[in-house]
C-alpha cells in the first residue's frame, strides 16, 4: 500500500486515492485540428516509462483533488510536485 | 510417556487432555500439540504428499513441514502446524493427507511405484484431453486438508498502527534494539511470533551480562512494556513486507475474549527485522523417516516443553552447533551413540565439548542409509573407507542456519550467497529495513547484541536529546562455540531417496532430472519439481534446493541465485483478512429512505447499480414474477403506478459557466436552456460511445441540477470533476454530489394528476405545468421540488424531497392514490415499461460500440457545436462511415417467444445474400400492454433493415422475427406530454 503525499491532506494510504494516469497528456485545445492518429494517440496511448512517471491522482476519499506526483514505477519512489493545483 | 520429572515452561498441575487421530492423550498447559505428541512418544504425524510415507515431526517452529493437522476442535481448521497450536483442554487435531488411517495408508503404495512418479510426473502423463478426468482422482489423492464445512463462528477486526520503529521479533537482537530504540524517545512496536518474548532464548540456556538469559529477558522485556511508547505484541506474526514500509501482521491471541484474530496494518518509518534464523536438513538418504529430527528442535522440545524424543540419539552435521547441545541430550538422559560429522575436521573447541562428555565423534562420516520405516532401528554410515551401522531410536541432524529474510526479501531487498556461513543474507537493501542478528547471518549471540546495539543506535542514537549517558552498550554475552559450517552434498547418485522438501516429496534425484532436462534457472526448477512450493514454502529447503542445482550445473551458489520469497510468510486466515467486513459488511448495501418500506410491503429486491438493492417487482400472493410484473406494468399504463427514484445521481452545479461546461458535456445545449425548464441530455465519453443520460434543470441563471443513471453516477462525477480540476481550470463551476441530500419519487400513469391533486398544495397541476417544467412548492406541508420528467413514456411527476421527509410523504402518496389504484413498480417493470418505449440504456444498447447516430439519437447531437466531450471521435466515425450495428426493434413471429438477452441474431434463411452473425439481443421481455414479446437489438446496418426478417438464436431456442423501429408503444409520446 503506497503512502501518497496529498498536497493538501499530506501521506495518506494509496486506498482513499484514484490514480487517473499520466499527466502529461493534455487534452488538445482543438481536437478537430488533430489528425485521427494524433487524436488516436491522445485517447489511447501512454508511455509508460520504466522510471520516474508524472501522474494525476484523485484524493476522491478525501478533499477530493486531483492533484499531479512524480512516481518511480521501480521503487515507487514518490516525490510530489509543488505546483497546486487549482 | 516420556516426559522429564522437572524442567521447561509446562504446567504440570494442570494436565489436558486432546484427542489425535481418534486416540486419546494428555499433555500440560504451556505444551503445544507437538511438544505434547513428542511426550506421548507419537511418531507418525502425517503422511506425505505424493509418497505417503509416514512422517515425523521434523522442526519445534513454523517451519514444520510434516506435522500438518485439522484442528477439529476449532472451526475444523486445515493445515496448520503442530507445532504452532497451543494445546487445550479438549483439543481435537487429525493429520491431513492419510487414508484411512495415518499409522496405515493405503495410498503408501505410491511409494512402491516411486520410480514412476519422477518430477514434472503429471506434467508429462496427464496430457491435453484426459486431464479432466484424471484430475478427480488426482485431486483426492492430493488434497492437503479439507475446508471446514461450518461457518466460522469467529470474530476480527483489522487495524490500522502508524510507529516510528517497527521491531519483529523479541529474540536477544529484537529486545536490544527496542530498548535502543525506545530510549531515545521514538515510537516503538515489537511484534513476536511466540508466546513468551526470548527467541532461542527460550531453548537455549545463555548468559547475557553475567546473568541467565531468560532473566536477561524478563528484567529488559518487564522494563520496555512499562514504557509509554513501547506497544508490545506477543502471539504475533508480521506476515508481510509491502511498498513504502507497510507490515502487515496477525496478532493470533488478542486479550478481548470476543476476538479471535486481530489483523495489523503498520506503517513503520523504519523496520528492525529480528526475525532470527531455522535449522536447515541435512539431506542423505531416509532423511524423512519418523525419529529423524532437527537437533536444535529436539533440544528446543527438551529444554522448554521437558518432552524427550528418544532414547539412543545419533547426531549428524556439518556444523558446530549440536556440539553445543550435547549437555541438553544428556542431562535429558538420553544415550548419545555419538556425532557423526561430515567435515574432516571439526575444531578443537568443538571436540573438547564432545570428549568432556565421553561422546564419540566420527569425522568424514556420512549416513547412507536409515533401518526401520515407521521408526527408527539403526543407521549406517561410511566413514573412510568403512561401511559401520549404529542402533539407535533417533537421529539428530543439523544441516546449518537458515536467516529468516522474508520480509527484507518482501519489501524488495535482495539476497547474497554468504561462503562461511554457508547462508542466503540480507544483500541489497530496498526501503527502510534493517536486519540485525541471525536474521541478518550474525549467528553468534555477543554479536548479533552488539549489532542491534549499533544499528538502532545510528538510526536513532542521534536524535535521542534526552540522553546524557551517549549512545547505550551492548551487553556481554559468550558462545559457547564458534559457528563453523562446511557444506558437503550427498554423493551423485546415491541410493535411496534423500528429500530436499519434505512436504512436497522432492528428493535428490528430482533435482537432478529437472537439471538433467535442461531446466536451468532456480525459478523453474522449483516449478517443475515444486520444491519449495508446498505450505512452508521452503523455509527450510531452499538452499539445500539452490546447493544441488549449483552442484549439478557445476556453477557457484552464489550465481545460481534465490527464489523470490512473497507474502505470506506464514498462512493467514481467511477471517483475519476479511475482518468485520463479512456477510452483509462485504459490501454494505446502501439504502434509501423507502427501502424499509418497500421490504416490508413485500418487495423482491435485487442488486441495483451502485450497491443499491432495489425492488425488483412486488409479488401478491400466489402471483409469479410475470404475473407481478404485468399486474404494475399495467397499473403504470392504465391508473397509476409509484416508484422510488433516489438512487439515481443528482449533482449540482454552480457558477456563471455552468451553461458552457454543460455544452462540453452533453451532445445537445445547455447554454440556451430557460431557467425553470428542464432538457434531456446525452453525454459521451472522448472516444465518442454511449457514457450517461438523463434531464438537467436549469434552477437559477447560474444553477443547474443534473441528474444520472444510478449505476454511472460515480464515474459521470469522476469524469466531471476530472475536467474540472484538470482540464478547464479556466471553468467558474462548482460541481456537488447532492444524491445523497434528495430523494425521489415518481408517481406516473395517466392518473398521476389526479393522485397529487387529491393533496392541499400551492403547485399548480394545470396544463401550464408542462413536459419538462419544474416547481417547487409544498404537498401536505413538505416542501418539495416537482418535476414532469418520465421514464416510463406516462403522464408522470418526479417528486423530489429532502431525505427526512420522504418516507412520510410517500405513505402521503399511497394513502391518496388508494382510490386510483396507485401500484408500487418494481425495477424490472420499469425495464419492461422502458423496452416498450424504446427508451436507450447506455447500460443495455451502449455495448462500448455504440455511438448516439447507432442508438437512433441523432437528433440529440448537435454537431454545429465547436466541441463537445466525444465529438472529435464522433467526426472519425462519420467519416470512415462503413457497416455498424444499429439499435432495432424485434417482433418474434411466435408473440410468446421467451427471448434471453444476449441471444445472437442470425439471417433468415433465404432472406438475403449476409451471412454470419448480426448481431445480439440487448434487452426483451413480454410486453403487457402489446401482449406479445418484444425485443430491442443492435443489428448491423439495423436502420435499413426495418421488415426484414432475422432469426433470434438463443442457447436453448430459436425463432424467427421481423426488424421494427425500436419503438414499440406510443411513437409520437403523447403521453409523457398529456
Amino acid at each position: 500500500m503506497l503512502e501518497i503525499p496529498c498536497p493538501w491532506c499530506g501521506l495518506r494510504n494509496e486506498s482513499e486515492f484514484v490514480c487517473a494516469g499520466e499527466a502529461d497528456r493534455k487534452r488538445p485545445p482543438d481536437p478537430e485540428a488533430e489528425t485521427d492518429e494524433a487524436w488516436a494517440d491522445y485517447l489511447f496511448n501512454s508511455t509508460n516509462p520504466k522510471g520516474v512517471v508524472r501522474e494525476w491522482w484523485w484524493h476522491v476519499a478525501g478533499c477530493t483533488r486531483w492533484f499531479q506526483i512524480d512516481r518511480d514505477t521501480v521503487t515507487h519512489e514518490i516525490a510530489p510536485v509543488k505546483e497546486r493545483s487549482k | 510417556m516420556t516426559r522429564l520429572a522437572s524442567g521447561g515452561v509446562i504446567d504440570r498441575q494442570r494436565p489436558l487432555r486432546f484427542l489425535f487421530n481418534g486416540k486419546r492423550y494428555q499433555g500440560y498447559e504451556g505444551d503445544t500439540l507437538a511438544s505434547a505428541l513428542v511426550a506421548n512418544d507419537v511418531l507418525i504425524v502425517g503422511r506425505s504428499f505424493k509418497y505417503h510415507r509416514p512422517r515425523g515431526l521434523l522442526t519445534c517452529g513454523p517451519e514444520e513441514p510434516n506435522g500438518l493437522v485439522q484442528l477439529v476442535s476449532d472451526g475444523d481448521q486445515p493445515n496448520l502446524r503442530a507445532t504452532e497450536i497451543p494445546l487445550r483442554e479438549g483439543l481435537e487435531a487429525r493429520s491431513v493427507n492419510c487414508w484411512p488411517s495415518a499409522r496405515f495408508d493405503l495410498r503408501a503404495i505410491n511409494s512402491v511405484l516411486a520410480p514412476l512418479f519422477p518430477a514434472g510426473f503429471y506434467y508429462k502423463t496427464f496430457m491435453a484431453g484426459k486431464w479432466d478426468f484424471y484430475s478427480r482422482f488426482i485431486r483426492q489423492a492430493a488434497g492437503l486438508g479439507h475446508s471446514p464445512k461450518e461457518r466460522d463462528q469467529g470474530r476480527y477486526e483489522r487495524v490500522n498502527h502508524h510507529t516510528d520503529v517497527l521491531i519483529v521479533g523479541a529474540g536477544p537482537a529484537g529486545i536490544q534494539a527496542a530498548k535502543v530504540a525506545s530510549g531515545s524517545g521514538h515510537d516503538v512496536m515489537v511484534l513476536d511470533m511466540q508466546e513468551s518474548p526470548g527467541g532461542h532464548l527460550l531453548f537455549h540456556p545463555r548468559q547475557i551480562d553475567g546473568q541467565a538469559g531468560s532473566d536477561w529477558v524478563s528484567r529488559e522485556v518487564g522494563e520496555l512494556q512499562d514504557r509509554d511508547n513501547v506497544t508490545w505484541l506477543q502471539s504475533t506474526t508480521a506476515t508481510g513486507y509491502y511498498d513504502h514500509n507497510m507490515v502487515i501482521a496477525v496478532e493470533h491471541k488478542p486479550a478481548e475474549s470476543w476476538l479471535k484474530e486481530r489483523l495489523w496494518h503498520i506503517r513503520a518509518r523504519k523496520v528492525i527485522i529480528a526475525t532470527g534464523a531455522v535449522e536447515r536438513p541435512l539431506i542423505f538418504p531416509g532423511n524423512d523417516r519418523p525419529g529423524v529430527m532437527l537437533a536444535d528442535a529436539a533440544a528446543r522440545y527438551i529444554r522448554r516443553f521437558a518432552a524427550v524424543p528418544g532414547k539412543k540419539v545419533l547426531i549428524y552435521t556439518n556444523n558446530s552447533t549440536p556440539y553445543a547441545q550435547l549437555e541438553t541430550f544428556k542431562t535429558a538422559g538420553i544415550e548419545i551413540q555419538g556425532i557423526l560429522d561430515l567435515r574432516k575436521n571439526p575444531s578443537e573447541a568443538e571436540l573438547c565439548l564432545a570428549s568432556k562428555l565421553e561422546v564419540p565423534v566420527s569425522v568424514d562420516a556420512r549416513i547412507t542409509g536409515v533401518q526401520g520405516r515407521s521408526g527408527i532401528r539403526g543407521v549406517t554410515y561410511q566413514s573412510g573407507a568403512g561401511s559401520k551401522t549404529v542402533r539407535c531410536d533417533l537421529v539428530c541432524h543439523s544441516g546449518g542456519w537458515n536467516p529468516l529474510i522474508h520480509l527484507y526479501s518482501h519489501a524488495g531487498g535482495r539476497s547474497r550467497f554468504e561462503q562461511a556461513s554457508a547462508a542466503f543474507i540480507p544483500g541489497e537493501r530496498a526501503q527502510a529495513a534493517y536486519p540485525v542478528g541471525s536474521a541478518n547471518g550474525t549467528f553468534s549471540l555477543a554479536e548479533g547484541l552488539k549489532e542491534a546495539t549499533d544499528v538502532a543506535n545510528s538510526l536513532f542514537g542521534e536524535s535521542a536529546g534526552n540522553r546524557a549517558s551517549g549512545t547505550p552498550n551492548a551487553p556481554a554475552a559468550e558462545d559457547e562455540v564458534p559457528y563453523r559450517i562446511d557444506q558437503i552434498w550427498p554423493e551423485k547418485g546415491h541410493k535411496g531417496k534423500a528429500f530436499v522438501d519434505f512436504q512436497n516429496d522432492v528428493t535428490t534425484a528430482d533435482i537432478a532430472l529437472a537439471v538433467r532436462e535442461n531446466f536451468q534457472s532456480i525459478e523453474h526448477v522449483k516449478r517443475y519439481t515444486t520444491a519449495g512450493m508446498a505450505v512452508d514454502q521452503g523455509k527450510i529447503g531452499n538452499p539445500n534446493v539452490i546447493g544441488l542445482v549449483s552442484r549439478e550445473l557445476g556453477e557457484e551458489q552464489a550465481s545460481v541465485g534465490t527464489t523470490t520469497f512473497r507474502p505470506p510468510f506464514a498462512p493467514v486466515s481467511f477471517g483475519a483478512i476479511g475482518g468485520s467486513e463479512r456477510g452483509p459488511l462485504i459490501i454494505p448495501a446502501r439504502t434509501t429512505p423507502i427501502t424499509a418500506w418497500n421490504i416490508e410491503n413485500g418487495a423482491a429486491m435485487d442488486e441495483a447499480g451502485a450497491n443499491f438493492r432495489r425492488p425488483f417487482f412486488f409479488p401478491r400472493p400466489d402471483e409469479t414474477m410475470e404475473d407481478a410484473v404485468a399486474r404494475e406494468a399495467t397499473a403504470v399504463r392504465t391508473s397509476c403506478g409509484i416508484y422510488d427514484g433516489t438512487p439515481l445521481g443528482t449533482f449540482e452545479l454552480q457558477g456563471p459557466d455552468t451553461g458552457e461546461l454543460l455544452n462540453r458535456l452533453y451532445t445537445n445545449r445547455f447554454d440556451n436552456l430557460p431557467v425553470g425548464r428542464g432538457r434531456f441530455g446525452l453525454m459521451l465519453r472522448e472516444d465518442g460511445r454511449l457514457f450517461d443520460d438523463g434531464v438537467t434543470f436549469r434552477v437559477d441563471p447560474n444553477r443547474y441540477l443534473m441528474s444520472c443513471g444510478t449505476g454511472a453516477a460515480g464515474a459521470v462525477y469522476a469524469h466531471i470533476d476530472r475536467l474540472l480540476q484538470t482540464e478547464w481550470t479556466d471553468l467558474k463551476v462548482y460541481l456537488v454530489n447532492v444524491s445523497a441530500a434528495w430523494a425521489t419519487m415518481c408517481v406516473c400513469g395517466p392518473l398521476a394528476r389526479a393522485v397529487l391533486g387529491k393533496l392541499e398544495s400551492d403547485i399548480s397541476l394545470d396544463p401550464t405545468f408542462r413536459f419538462l417544467d419544474f416547481r417547487d412548492g409544498t404537498l401536505e406541508g413538505i416542501n418539495v421540488r416537482v418535476a414532469r420528467v418520465s421514464y416510463t413514456g406516462e403522464l408522470s411527476f418526479e417528486v423530489n424531497v429532502a431525505r427526512r421527509s420522504a418516507l412520510k410523504l410517500w405513505k402521503i402518496l399511497m394513502e391518496a392514490g388508494k382510490e386510483f389504484g396507485i401500484t408500487p413498480v418494481g425495477s424490472e417493470t420499469s425495464g419492461v415499461l422502458r423496452i416498450e418505449k424504446g427508451f436507450i440504456s447506455p447500460g443495455h444498447e451502449g455495448d462500448n460500440i455504440t455511438n448516439p447516430f447507432d442508438a437512433g439519437m441523432g437528433w440529440i447531437v448537435d454537431m454545429t457545436k465547436p466541441d463537445f466531450i466525444g465529438k472529435r471521435s464522433l467526426l472519425r466515425d462519420v467519416k470512415l462511415g462503413g457497416e455498424r450495428q444499429h439499435v432495432v426493434g424485434l417482433l418474434p413471429d411466435d408473440e410468446q417467444a421467451l427471448v434471453a438477452d444476449g441471444s445472437a441474431l442470425l439471417p433468415a434463411q433465404g432472406s438475403d445474400s449476409r451471412s454470419g452473425f448480426q448481431g445480439h439481443v440487448t434487452a426483451a421481455c413480454f410486453s403487457p400492454t402489446l401482449k406479445r414479446t418484444i425485443a430491442l437489438a443492435l443489428l448491423k446496418d439495423g436502420q435499413k433493415r426495418h421488415g426484414e426478417r432475422v432469426v433470434i438464436s438463443g442457447l436453448e431456442n430459436s425463432c424467427v422475427a421481423t426488424v421494427t423501429e425500436p419503438v414499440f408503444y406510443d411513437p409520437k409520446g403523447e403521453r409523457m406530454r398529456g
